[in-house]
């Protein structure tokens, strides 16, 4: 298989690309629909909307907080014994990270899932650099082989179905063809296993990172994280600054809502909570840790009090889940780190509105998003916001804001102002209309290649009601 | 999150927002709808000034078109009557929107109490005038398609089922994934086209699969979508407005 290159700017292409692969389509309509279901029974007689309710106001108060505790988070770390690192950007990281690598002679990471690595392409600087880095998610380890990038945050490997990916490891790694998914997925365990023995460094993403207790904590399933942060004798932990929450206590509430919204699951067979290197006396565990915090764009987004809301996000997918439109194109098509509603509300942020403009207006703001959102994200108002940066009549402070502003669409939205606000001439306008329906064009652009053209009533509402008044008078004075 | 609403008792006066589609395209809807609230013996004032809420251009970002449009509705509302609209999606933007869109301006407190007295019509059937509709009309299998607006943002899944199950020979039939987007979404349909064709394709398809011989719906812009998409493929099912349909079973 070729390697694709999936960019923002070609959604429209990618999305008809999609559309039409019918593998795509199942692939992503079955795990969407079992994912669905999951979450749904996952909550039982829970009171999901007040656990909702809990969720939300442990991350806004973290953000209300947020430069005070990543200061308090930077010295708990490093009284735990963990090296705190800051970068500016995804570049800056990147630098750290393969100094650090360079700094231990290292050419072998092996990397538990992180988003925030694949935001700054982690892989492809170290490669660069001539260290080896290799995904052991298996998910995420599918996608490498297959020379691709996660089509979902949670799960990067679902565009895939059992077929494909017996082939992908037949091709790449001698495997059986077969459907035998334990067969598969004990081979890749098999191949995984020895690189974890040879890693010089592991890095790996943080869920949650508390506060006050300078613990960084990590949610998995397949224990490869537990491996990536204890074989190799460094763990380097990179995340985004806004992860931190204040409590130890907080991390409950916001643990049970990030597994039942984004697999359905009551716990994860994994939970880690590091807190520092090995010790003295312990036999096991890295000698070093280190916390990259990575900004990106994150606390320009802070700065704004609508925009704010968006850095409240846990990454458990199910806006993806759960959105028709990502069901139906798959998290390729949207060429951005973030697929789905999360990603047409971030990716702006990281990649400015120019190239990231289809993106917003890619939801029907059907509020499916909005509904599910664990920490109660307003997806569907921030997606307008953007729409409106994007047309320049938002504050301006998106990178990109008027990109979409154009003189023709202005001066429509003009002229419908003006006839809606001056009724006689609306009125007026909709009787012609239903005057000359029966020249109302049969072909109006892309709506008419899949539906029938709506004629206007030969008779507007307005006109009925009156002729409805006088019927009723006559009848009062009779 | 949508407030909790305390309903109150039967007016007996509302006024009526008709809707821009209505107006144009399913001026019998609306009609019907008076009729609706006027057989529970409610006088129905229809502000002759009334145009269209904004929403097509508050969800395209044009925000400043949206807030002179919605300027001109707020004062077609002067006495304190409930206000009705024939769509969760009209009904949603006036509810839910206006009062941010006129935070901060000397509209903000008139909005807020707009907003404060929109009811969609299925909503005040229910809810407020506690309508018994008595069936007249032969055994047919109906699906409903709830909109979006007035699921998620209105919290009103249930009111359009629950006039349906008032008719007796009407048979309601749940398509799969009901709750799922029909792919209109406004100027959605017309931005990315494809994504939206696929989008009610499916929706067309599981109503059919449902066994449906008719569908209802409380918003014309879903109607005008899913109707248009049958009749496109030359499919048999046929949909209306849900005043429509019940002022035709009852009437």
């Amino acid at each position: 298989m070729s390697v694709q290159t999936y960019t923002p700017q070609a959604f429209h292409r990618q999305a008809h690309d999609a559309l039409g692969n019918p593998q795509i389509r199942a692939n992503f309509r079955q795990a969407m629909d079992g994912l669905m279901t999951k979450r749904r029974d996952s909550f039982g007689d829970w009171d999901v909307e007040a656990l909702r309710d809990l969720g939300a106001s442990i991350r806004l108060r973290a953000l209300a907080k947020l430069p005070d505790l990543l200061e308090q988070l930077e010295a708990n770390c490093q009284a735990n014994g963990i090296q705190v690192h800051w970068a500016q950007d995804g570049d800056e990281a990147c630098r750290l990270i393969r100094e650090l690598c360079e700094a231990r002679d290292a050419k072998r990471v092996i990397k538990g899932k992180s988003m925030v690595s694949e935001e700054m392409h982690l892989n492809a600087h170290l490669e660069e650099a001539g260290i080896e880095a290799l995904e052991s998610d298996l998910g995420e380890y599918l996608v490498q082989l297959n020379e691709q990038t996660p089509s979902h945050i949670i799960m990067p490997a679902i565009h895939l179905n059992t077929d494909e990916i017996s082939d992908l490891m037949h091709a790449k790694t001698g495997t059986d063809k077969t459907r035998d998914v334990d067969y598969l997925t004990a081979a890749a365990r098999q191949q995984l296993r020895e690189r974890f023995m040879n890693a010089d460094v592991g890095v790996s993403g943080v869920n949650f990172a508390v506060a006050e207790t300078g613990t960084l904590c990590l949610v998995e399933n397949e224990g490869n994280g537990r491996m990536t942060t204890t074989v190799p004798p460094v763990h380097i932990a990179v995340t985004g600054i806004e992860k931190v929450v204040e409590h130890l206590h907080d991390v409950p509430p916001l643990y049970a809502l990030l597994t039942r919204s984004a697999t359905g699951q009551h716990v994860t067979t994994y939970f880690n909570m590091i807190s520092g290197p090995r010790k003295p006396e312990e036999h096991d565990g890295p000698r070093e840790v280190h916390l990259v915090l990575v900004d990106n764009g994150r606390s320009s987004i802070y700065q704004d009090d609508e925009l704010l809301d968006t850095l409240r996000c846990i990454r458990c997918g199910a806006c993806m889940n759960h959105c028709p439109v990502y069901t139906r194109v798959g998290g390729h098509t949207y060429g951005t780190t973030y697929p789905g509603p999360i990603g047409s509300i971030l990716m702006p942020h990281l990649q400015g509105l120019e190239a990231t403009q289809d993106l917003p207006s890619a939801s029907s703001l059907c509020g499916a998003c909005g509904e599910v959102c664990p920490v109660r994200i307003p997806i569907p108002d921030l997606l307008v916001r953007l729409r409106k940066e994007a047309v320049g009549e938002g504050r301006g402070n998106v990178e990109g804001a008027g990109v979409k502003r154009n003189r023709k669409e202005v001066l429509a939205w003009k002229g419908w102002q003006w006839l809606a606000t001056h009724p006689g001439a609306w009125r007026a306008s909709t009787s012609v209309a239903g005057k000359f329906r029966a020249l109302t064009p049969s072909k109006l652009g892309p709506w008419t290649q899949y539906r029938t053209a709506p004629k206007p009533a030969s008779t507007p509402l307005h006109v009925l009601v009156k002729r409805h008044r006088q019927v009723n008078r006559q009848e009062g004075e009779s | 999150m949508t407030s909790l609403k305390l309903y109150p008792a039967k007016p007996d006066k509302v006024y009526f927002f008709g809707t821009c589609l209505i107006d144009m395209f399913y001026p019998e809807a609306g009609l019907d709808a008076i009729r609706l609230l006027e057989r529970e013996g409610i006088e129905v004032l229809f502000p002759d000034d009334q145009t269209c809420c904004g929403q097509p251009a508050y969800t395209s970002g044009y925000h400043d078109e949206t807030r002179a449009v919605a300027e001109a509705q707020l004062d077609l509302f002067p006495e304190p009557w409930p206000i009705i609209v024939p769509s969760g999606s009209c009904g949603g933007m006036m509810r839910t929107h206006y009062p941010p869109l006129f935070a901060g301006t000397s509209r903000e407190e008139q909005a807020r109490q707009v907003a404060e007295r929109i009811f969609e019509l299925t909503e005040f059937l229910v809810h407020v005038c506690h309508v018994r509709l008595a069936d007249k009309g032969d055994a047919q299998r109906v699906a409903m398609h709830t909109s979006c607006s007035a699921r998620r943002e209105m919290g009103l899944a249930d009111t359009g089922p629950a006039l349906l199950d008032q008719l007796e020979s009407v048979t309601l039939v749940e398509q799969a994934r009901a709750a799922e987007c029909c792919g209109f979404g406004g100027t959605f349909a017309v931005r990315h086209p494809e994504v939206s064709a696929a989008m009610v394709e499916d929706k067309t398809q599981a109503i059919e699969a449902a066994g449906a011989e008719h569908f209802v719906t409380s918003d014309c812009g879903c109607l005008m979508n899913i109707a248009g998409r049958f009749e496109h493929q030359k499919r048999p099912v046929r949909g209306e407005h849900i005043a429509s349909y019940l002022w035709r079973r009852t009437s």
